[in-house]
């Protein structure tokens, strides 16, 4: 203290409190509770996964369904696992425009000026990304209780099949990290993440069985990644045949598929957008 | 002032792609002083403050805070120092108590003191009554006071503002100078950026005018006021009948002088006080009746328009944004370049 120029002091010098930084499960958690208070806050963030999902559910089980035959199952069966699939694709737009959102309002900037652990941004966002679509699961899940879906084999494979879609939500957050590290505007996230999610979540078995599809949609349709964890979740859960003989491989053996799928991308994705993240976050 | 260092920049390089944004800054910040980054938008400002706060990596050179190096001693850094961003960094959702306990819970500081000081804080800037309200009802001039309160929340002895007051009313801003003043009473360093003469006038010890990414001149605010030009001795009389005779007596002080008839003056280069006091002695001995006698010095105006050729104003785009400096690379590279 005696080095300071008292010169100007006249007012009692600075007491400064003990600093202690905390710890990355600290750090994340606290900014899990600030994007959860954006949430209680913001009711209508959660519309993207709850009523637009809940109308996804009645449209497609009550419109289209009738004119959709799915062998040895009801449709509302085999639809309900296809649903919540791709609501969980769809956390990683939430991610996206989230993390977009803070980066371009600065909030990035004032927790990048904090004592925290670096990796706590991205941690707390993903995890918070993840509650989000949880939530979504969980209404997609009730309104399926009423309208006739059931898990069918057992607590163990019902509850595996929920953790195997969070798991794919994890790997999905990651393009999500990427996109919203790349991308300037929170305009600029949806309008992308919304042109690659539809065409992804449909041309796919979530909403009406492959077999139907022209041969070489039929191909791509099998071998992407949502097929797997969709036909994973039905097996798990009891909801319909297993994929027919003619099916891709994937959908042979779709839960382990589904688990390579998700380690796959997430390798793929998560340098991505960690160093997309990193640059965007230097500069 | 003879402190250690608080803010050491060395030869601070960034460039974004051709782009030098910041193109070679050195200066120091003496402990408990006010330094004032003087610069017209996209001199290099925000990225300089960027590096020395740790958002930004540099190009090449280094930077010290409180002693540590802002490329390998990011966290202690961190902890040394206080941010406020151009653009109020304020989580718009949260309330304002809210805000300050997010920040409070991410330094690690104690329960009881975030509270203490939150309650403190508030009261200091004014936001007691709004502090359970969202920030996004807040007014700019309350989103800056918030950003300040958040920044102050660890009590840093170094505190980095970036144009602290754009965008506010005149109201807002000498409220917040006299907040300032306050923290530097209580030994605060400030390092501040800013594109208001006036300001830096009002607040700096020391002024660092940069242009183009390169610091152009540096000195206390009367060092830059005297670099810009000699002083002048400005004499108003009261009748313009003697403006003829003031103008002779004048000359035998001045190699320089100049008659207004409209508004009854005569200017006169001077060398300073001396000059001045010679003068008025000319004018008591005579029987010349004067309204006024004074020294006036260039405006920090005029300084500016000297040091860079053009005013302060001109380089000023309509863009408000925080990273200015990366998203126009139009005005920024003209001229600088090798």
């Amino acid at each position: 203290m005696t080095t300071l120029p008292t010169t100007r002091a006249t007012r009692p010098p600075l007491v400064r409190p003990p600093l202690s930084p905390p710890s990355l499960a600290r750090a994340a958690s606290t900014i899990v509770w600030r994007n959860l208070l954006h949430i209680r806050r913001m009711p209508e963030m959660l519309l993207d996964v709850t009523v637009q999902s809940v109308m996804f559910v009645l449209l497609f089980a009550y419109v289209f369904g009738g004119s959709i035959a799915v062998a040895g199952s009801d449709y509302r069966e085999f639809l309900l696992p296809g649903i919540m699939v791709q609501t969980m694709v769809f956390s990683s737009a939430v991610v996206a425009t989230g993390l977009t959102n803070d980066l371009q309002k600065g909030i990035v900037d004032r927790f990048r000026s904090l004592p925290i652990p670096r990796s706590a941004v991205l941690v707390g966002r993903s995890i918070s990304s993840l509650i989000h679509s949880s939530i979504g699961v969980a209404v997609m899940g009730l309104t399926g209780l009423l309208i006739g879906w059931r898990i069918r084999n057992g607590v163990v494979d019902g509850v595996l099949a929920f953790l195997l879609l969070l798991l794919f939500g994890f790997a999905v957050i990651w393009l999500g990290i990427w996109v919203g590290s790349i991308m300037r505007t929170v305009e600029a996230v949806q309008g992308f993440m919304f042109t690659v999610m539809f065409p992804l979540t449909f041309v796919a078995n979530t909403f009406a069985p492959t077999e139907s599809m022209p041969t070489w949609l039929r191909f791509v349709a099998e071998w992407n990644p949502i097929s797997a964890v969709t036909q994973a979740c039905r097996e798990l859960w009891g909801n319909g045949l297993p994929a027919p003989a003619d099916a891709a491989w994937p959908l042979q053996h779709a839960v382990p598929v589904s688990v390579g799928w998700s380690l796959v991308l997430t390798a793929i994705f998560a340098p991505l957008a960690v160093s997309a993240f990193r640059r965007r976050s230097r500069d | 002032m003879g402190g250690t260092a608080a803010v050491e920049a060395i030869d601070l390089v960034k460039h974004f792609g051709t782009n030098r944004a910041v193109d070679g800054v050195s200066f120091v910040v003496p402990e408990g002083t006010v330094l004032g980054l003087l610069g017209p938008n996209g001199a290099g400002k925000t990225t300089l403050v960027r590096m020395l706060t740790t958002l930004s990596v540099p190009t090449s050179g280094a930077g010290r805070v409180a002693g540590f190096d802002v490329v390998t001693q990011p966290n202690e850094v961190r902890r040394s120092m206080g941010l406020t961003g151009q653009a109020a960094t304020v989580d718009e959702i949260l309330t304002g108590a809210e805000n300050l306990r997010l920040v409070g819970a991410l330094y690690g500081l104690p329960r009881a003191y975030v509270r203490d000081a939150t309650e403190r804080l508030l009261d200091r800037f004014d936001l007691t009554d709004a502090a359970d309200r969202m920030a996004k009802t807040y007014s700019g001039g309350m989103r800056r006071r918030l950003d300040l309160a958040v920044s102050l929340l660890a009590a840093p002895p170094i505190l980095f503002l970036d144009e602290p007051t754009t965008g506010l009313d005149p109201k807002s801003r000498s409220g917040l100078w006299a907040v300032l003043r306050e923290l530097v009473d209580e030994g605060t360093t400030l390092l501040l950026t800013t594109q208001y003469l006036e300001e830096a006038d009002q607040l700096a010890d020391e002024i660092v005018v940069v242009d183009k990414g390169k610091v152009i001149a540096a000195g206390t605010p009367t060092q830059l006021k005297d670099e810009a030009g000699r002083a002048s001795v400005v004499v108003t009389l009261t009748h313009a009948r003697d403006l003829a005779a003031a103008a002779d007596l004048v000359r035998a002080h001045s190699p320089e002088v100049h008659v207004d008839r409209t508004s009854r003056r005569v200017t006169a280069r001077a060398g300073g006080l001396g000059d001045m006091t010679r003068i008025a002695a000319a004018f008591e001995a005579s029987s010349i009746e004067l309204d006024d006698l004074g020294l006036a010095r260039p405006s920090l105006d005029d300084v500016f328009l000297h040091l860079t050729g053009h005013r302060a104003e001109d380089a000023e785009d309509a863009e408000d944004t925080d990273d200015v400096e990366a998203a126009e690379p139009g005005p920024i590279t003209e001229g600088a370049a090798p």
